[in-house]
C-alpha cells in the first residue's frame, strides 16, 4: 500500500476531529490510483467494494438515459468521495465516474472502511453529515430536473438577452443563466445542448446563435 | 481577435483545477494565478468555469439572433 499525503486525511470531512495517532493508523489502509483525462473510473450499474476519494483533479459523476442523454450529477473535487452510496448500501453504482483531467485517487476497501466506522464512532457521525449534505444537493437537482419547465426558462433568457443587430447581445455565463432561471448550471448546459440538437440554436465557441427565433418563442410559451 | 475565458485575478486561489480539466491545454498557472495561453486552441467547453469554486474564470456567451 502506498502512503498517502497526511494532510489529505486531516482535511477530509470524513475524518474531522480525529487526532494524529488515529489518522496515522487509518492512512495505512489507503492505496492510490491515477486516472488519465477522460478515463472512466466507475460504471453505472456495476458493483463496487472500494471507496474512492479524489486527491487531485476533478471527477465527473453522471448518468446516461435510455435515449443516450448524459446528465452530470456532480463534479467531485479534491477531498470528495465519488461512490459512498454503493459502498455503504451494497448496491450497484448509481452513477458513472469519469476523470475530467489527470486525477489521483485514494482508495480504501469496504472492509477496512467498516472497521474504521466501528473503531471510530466520530467517523460514522462525519459520514452521516456528508451523506445528508449530498441528499440535500440531490433533492435540489431533482427539483431542477422537472426539465421541461427549465428549458422554457432557458429559452426565455436567450430571447431576452439576445442582440438584435442594432445592439450587441448581453454576455452571460452558464452560471448566470442558471441563477436567472433558478436552476443548476448542469441543467442549463443540458438545455442548451437540447436546443442545439433541435436545430433552434447553434453553439459557436463564445456565442449562442439563435437560428429559429419562432421555435424558441414557442418553447417559451409552451405550457407543460 | 480570438475570445478567451475571462479571469479575475483577485478571485483566483491558484488551486489549478481549471488547468487540470482543460483538454485544450489553454491554461497554466503563473505565480499561482491562472493564465490563458494558446487562446486559439480554446473550444469554449467551459469546463474551467464549471470546476472553479471561486468564480475566477468564466466563459460568457454572447447571445445573438441570426437573421
Amino acid at each position: 500500500m502506498m502512503p498517502i499525503e497526511p494532510r489529505f486525511l486531516s482535511e477530509n470531512p470524513y475524518f474531522y476531529g480525529l487526532g494524529l495517532p488515529e489518522l496515522d493508523s487509518i492512512k495505512r489502509l489507503f492505496s492510490e490510483e491515477r486516472s488519465d483525462r477522460g478515463e472512466i473510473i466507475l460504471l453505472e450499474g456495476e458493483p463496487t467494494d472500494r471507496l474512492f476519494f479524489v486527491a487531485m483533479g476533478v471527477v465527473k459523476l453522471f448518468r446516461v438515459s435510455a435515449e443516450g442523454k448524459e446528465q452530470t450529477l456532480e463534479l467531485v473535487r479534491p477531498g470528495g468521495a465519488i461512490n459512498e452510496v454503493p459502498v455503504f448500501d451494497g448496491g450497484p453504482n448509481p452513477a458513472s465516474a469519469q476523470a475530467m483531467g489527470p486525477a489521483l485517487l485514494y482508495i480504501i476497501s469496504k472492509t477496512d472502511l467498516e472497521s474504521i466506522l466501528r473503531d471510530y464512532p466520530r467517523v460514522a457521525l462525519n459520514v452521516v453529515k456528508v451523506l445528508a449534505s449530498q441528499i440535500r444537493h440531490l433533492v435540489s437537482l431533482v427539483e431542477d430536473l422537472s426539465f421541461r419547465h427549465v428549458i422554457g426558462r432557458v429559452a426565455k433568457i436567450l430571447l431576452e438577452h439576445a442582440g438584435d443587430g442594432t445592439r450587441p447581445g448581453q454576455r452571460l455565463t452558464q452560471q448566470e443563466m442558471a441563477a436567472i432561471a433558478g436552476t443548476a448550471r448542469e441543467v442549463v448546459g443540458r438545455s442548451l445542448k437540447t436546443l442545439e440538437e433541435r436545430g433552434i440554436i447553434k453553439l459557436e465557441h463564445h456565442r449562442i446563435v439563435v437560428t429559429d427565433k419562432e421555435a424558441l418563442k414557442q418553447i417559451t410559451n409552451a405550457q407543460y | 481577435m480570438v475570445e478567451a475565458p475571462l479571469i479575475d485575478r483577485t478571485k483566483c486561489d491558484g488551486c489549478g483545477l481549471c488547468v487540470n480539466v482543460c483538454a485544450c491545454n489553454v491554461l497554466i498557472l503563473v505565480d499561482q494565478i491562472v493564465t490563458v495561453i494558446e487562446v486559439e486552441r480554446c473550444d469554449w467547453c467551459a469546463d474551467c468555469e464549471a470546476v472553479c469554486t471561486t468564480g475566477a474564470i468564466i466563459c460568457p456567451f454572447e447571445i445573438i439572433i441570426q437573421d
